[in-house]
C-alpha cells in the first residue's frame, strides 16, 4: 500500500484478462447480497448514537480483533504487499513487519486506555480535561484529513482492480463500478452503523485470511515444505536473482533512499495507533479488557496474515516470475490473483478478485463511519452545540455527513483514477503518528500537558506532514512525481515521518512548558482514574 | 499530595450498587454521570491507584521502549547493513528473514507477556479500586 511504484494501473493493454469477469463479478455479488442481508438484520435497532457509533459497545474482544482486522488490511495491503515481495523480495517484507509491530503500541500505551477514556471519538479522549472546542476542531480536522488521504487512495486503487479482474478498461466503466461500488459502500454505513459496518469487517477478515493460509499451505506443500526450495525458485524467477532475499532491491539504491525507509518505517510503527478508524474500533467492546483481547486477537490473525503474504509473494515469484507479473495491467498488485489463476484456475482468482473488492468495500466503508462520526460528535455535537445536540439529531448528522463522505469519495476515487496516490497512505500513517499519537500519549501519560500543548502538537505535526509533502519528489523533480515536468522539490524524502513525528512532539511539549495556562488537575484526575480502572466509563445504553 | 486522612472515596451508597446505571438509557454527550460521580482526585491520591499507576507504567515503558529499540535495530540493520542481512545461514534462509521472523516472535511474545502480566497484576486491583469507589463489575 505505501509501495510509491505499485499503485499506478492506468489503463493499459487491454489484452491479459483474467479469469473470467463473470464470474469474478458473481462472487462478488456474492459476498455482497450475504453481507448486505446481515447487515440489514443486526440494525433493527439503531436509533441512538451509542448504538451507530459504537455499535453499543457490544461486540466481543475477539468479534471486534477480527474487525480491526478487516479494517487494517487494506486492498493495498494484501495486493501491495503480496506484489512487492513477488518483485522486490525482502523489502516487501518490511512493510508487513512494520505493519504488524505497530500493533504493539496500541496493545501497550492506547487500546485500554483510550476504551475507558472515550467514547465515539478520537476527540473525545484528546479534549477530556482540554478546552473543548479547539481541540475536538483539531481532532475533527486531523480525523477528517487521514481519512479522508486514506479512503482515496483506497478508491483509486479500486479502478485499477476494476480493470484487472473485471476486465474494464475505458475510463466511464469504471468510474460505474466505482460509483457502484460506493453506493453499497454507503448503503451497509446508513443501515448497518458501527453495527453492521462490524460485520462486513469480520466477514471480510475471515475469508481474507482463510484464503491467503489455504493459498500458503497450497504453495508450501507444492515446495515440499521447503523454505529454502520456495526461496531459491523465487530467485530464480525473478530479474533481481537472489538479491530479492536481503534487503535493498527497492530502498538500497541510495542513501537518501535508505533514509527514506526509516522514515517510512517509524511512520508505519507509530501511526497505527493513531489512526481514527482503528482507535473507534476500541467503542465498540463493553470494557478495557475487551479492548486488550481485541488487539491479541489482531495481532494474532495479522500474525498469520502477513507470514503468509511473505510465502504469497515469494511464491508468485517463483511460479509465476517477477516479469510475466511487471508485464500485466496492474503491475506489482497483480501478482497475488496471477497466483491465484496459477494455482487454483479462475475460481480462486475469483474467490481472489472478491475479497480485493470487499477489502475496498470494507476499509472505505469503516474510514466513512469514522469521518462521519467524528464531524456529527465533535463537530456538531460538541462545537456547534456545545454538547447538548439531542442524540436523534446528532445520528441524523452522522447519517448525512456519511452520505458525504461517501459521495467525496467516489468522486475522489473517479478523478484520481490511475493517479499515483500510494503515497497518501504512507501520508495517512506520517500524520496519525504525527498528529495523533504525540498527543494520545501525553494526553494520557502527561500531567501538565494542556490544550496549548494539544493543539501546537496536532497542527504542527499535521502541518509538517503537509508541508513536507507538498516539497517532496512526491508532487514535483522525479520521475514518478504528480506534477512532472515542473520541480519545487526542496525535501528530499518521500516520507515525511522521520521530521515529522519529532517536529510534533516536541511543539506538544514546548507548547505546554511555554504557556501560562496551568492544566485542570480535576479533569485530569478523572481522566488517569478513568482510563486505568474504567471508572465512570461504564457502558450506557 | 500524600493525604494522612483519605477522605471517602465515593459519594455514592454502597446500599444499590450499580443502581445508578440502570436508569440511564442515553447520554448524548460523553462527559460523565454527574451525580453519584466518584471522587476522582481521592481515588488519585489513594495509595492503591497510585501503587497501579506505578505497576502498570513500570511494566508498558519499558517494555515500549523495548520493542521500538529492538524494531529500530532490525530497521537500521535492513537499511544500512545489507551484508550482514543476506548471510546465509541454512539453506537460501539468512540473516535478514530470520531477524524478520524474531520480530514476529517477540510480538507476539510481549503481546502474551502483556496479556499475563495485566490478568495477574493489574486487573485484581482494577477490580479492588473498583469496588471500593463503589462500581459494580458486570
Amino acid at each position: 500500500m505505501i509501495m510509491t511504484a505499485s499503485l499506478p494501473y492506468a489503463a493499459e493493454v487491454p489484452s491479459d484478462d483474467l479469469g473470467s469477469p463473470l464470474l469474478n463479478t458473481a462472487i462478488f455479488a456474492g459476498f455482497v447480497v450475504v453481507t448486505l442481508y446481515i447487515v440489514y438484520r443486526v440494525s433493527n435497532r439503531n436509533k441512538s448514537t451509542s448504538d451507530y457509533y459504537a455499535a453499543g459497545s457490544a461486540f466481543t474482544g475477539s468479534q471486534n480483533g477480527v474487525a480491526i482486522t478487516g479494517d487494517y488490511l487494506s486492498a493495498a495491503s494484501f495486493l501491495g504487499i503480496a506484489g512487492a515481495i513477488a518483485v522486490h523480495g525482502y523489502d516487501g517484507f518490511l512493510y508487513s513487519i512494520g505493519f504488524l509491530v505497530a500493533w504493539l503500541v496500541a496493545l501497550l500505551l492506547v487500546a485500554e486506555l483510550v476504551r475507558n477514556t472515550g467514547r465515539f471519538t478520537m476527540g473525545d479522549v484528546l479534549a477530556y480535561r482540554m478546552r473543548q472546542r479547539p481541540v475536538r476542531a483539531a481532532a475533527a480536522t486531523s480525523t477528517l484529513v487521514i481519512s479522508f488521504f486514506y479512503m482515496l487512495a483506497q478508491m483509486a486503487g479500486a479502478g485499477g482492480l476494476v480493470a484487472l479482474l473485471l476486465g474494464v478498461h475505458d475510463k466511464g466503466g469504471q468510474a460505474l463500478v466505482i460509483t457502484v461500488v460506493g453506493l453499497i459502500m454507503i448503503f451497509y454505513v446508513l443501515v448497518g452503523g458501527m453495527k453492521g459496518t462490524t460485520w462486513v469487517q469480520i466477514i471480510k477478515a475471515s475469508i481474507l485470511v482463510v484464503t491467503v493460509v489455504l493459498i500458503t499451505v497450497f504453495l508450501l506443500g507444492k515446495f515440499g515444505f521447503s523454505i529454502s526450495a520456495l526461496l531459491d525458485e523465487a530467485a530464480a524467477n525473478n530479474t533481481n536473482g537472489s538479491n530479492v532475499l536481503a534487503p535493498g532491491v527497492q530502498y538500497g539504491a541510495t542513501p537518501i533512499s535508505r533514509l527514506d525507509f526509516v522514515s517510512l518505517s517509524l511512520a508505519l510503527i507509530l501511526g497505527a495507533a493513531g489512526l481514527p478508524h482503528v482507535l473507534m474500533r476500541f467503542y465498540t467492546v463493553p470494557n478495557a479488557r475487551e479492548a486488550r483481547r481485541s488487539v491479541v486477537w489482531a495481532v494474532g490473525a495479522m500474525a498469520i496474515f502477513y507470514l503468509a503474504t511473505l510465502i504469497i509473494g515469494y511464491g508468485a515469484s517463483a511460479l509465476v516470475g517477477s516479469n510475466t507479473i511487471l508485464a500485466s495491467t496492474g503491475k506489482e498488485n497483480s501478482a497475488a490473483p496471477l497466483l491465484a489463476f496459477e494455482i487454483g484456475g479462475p475460481l480462486l482468482l475469483g474467490i481472489i478478485a472478491a475479497v480485493a473488492f470487499a477489502t475496498i468495500l470494507a476499509v472505505v466503508a469503516g474510514l466513512t463511519i469514522t469521518a462521519s462520526a467524528s464531524f456529527a460528535h465533535d463537530v456538531y455535537a460538541n462545537i456547534f452545540r456545545d454538547g447538548k445536540a439531542e442524540p436523534a439529531a446528532e445520528v441524523r448528522v452522522a447519517r448525512l455527513t456519511a452520505v458525504v463522505v461517501g459521495v467525496l469519495a467516489m468522486a475522489g476515487g473517479i478523478l484520481a483514477n490511475g493517479q499515483n496516490v500510494a503515497f497518501l497512505v504512507a501520508l495517512a500513517f506520517a500524520f496519525a503518528a504525527s498528529a495523533n499519537l504525540s498527543t494520545l500519549l501525553y494526553s494520557l501519560f502527561w500531567k501538565r500537558f494542556n490544550t496549548t500543548g494539544t493543539l501546537c502538537g496536532m497542527y504542527v505535526g499535521l502541518g509538517s506532514c503537509l508541508l513536507l509533502v507538498i516539497f517532496s519528489p512526491v508532487m514535483s523533480g522525479a520521475e514518478t512525481s504528480i506534477f512532472s515536468g515542473v520541480d519545487f522539490h526542496v525535501f528530499p524524502l518521500s516520507n515525511p515521518g522521520i521530521v515529522s513525528i519529532p517536529l510534533s512532539f516536541l511543539a506538544g511539549y514546548l507548547g505546554t512548558v511555554f504557556s501560562k495556562e496551568r492544566a485542570d488537575t480535576v479533569k485530569q484526575a478523572e481522566m488517569e482514574v478513568r482510563s486505568l480502572t474504567g471508572i465512570g466509563a461504564e457502558v450506557v445504553r | 499530595m500524600t493525604q494522612v486522612v483519605r477522605p471517602p472515596i465515593t459519594a455514592q451508597s454502597p446500599a444499590q450498587p450499580g443502581a445508578s446505571f440502570g436508569g440511564i438509557t442515553r447520554q448524548p454527550s460523553p462527559t460523565p454521570v454527574q451525580r453519584n460521580s466518584p471522587n476522582f482526585p481521592a481515588i488519585q491520591a489513594s495509595p492503591e491507584f497510585t501503587a497501579l499507576r506505578r505497576r502498570l507504567r513500570r511494566f508498558v515503558f519499558p517494555m515500549s521502549a523495548l520493542f521500538f529499540v529492538w524494531y529500530l535495530t532490525y530497521v537500521l540493520l535492513a537499511a544500512y547493513a545489507r551484508d550482514f542481512m543476506s548471510h546465509r545461514l541454512f539453506g537460501s534462509v539468512n540473516v535478514g528473514l530470520v531477524l524478520g521472523l524474531l520480530q514476529f516472535v517477540s510480538t507476539i511474545a510481549i503481546t502474551i507477556a502483556y496479556v499475563r502480566f495485566t490478568r495477574d497484576k493489574v486487573d485484581p486491583q482494577v477490580a479492588a479500586i473498583r469496588a471500593s469507589a463503589g462500581v459494580s463489575d458486570k
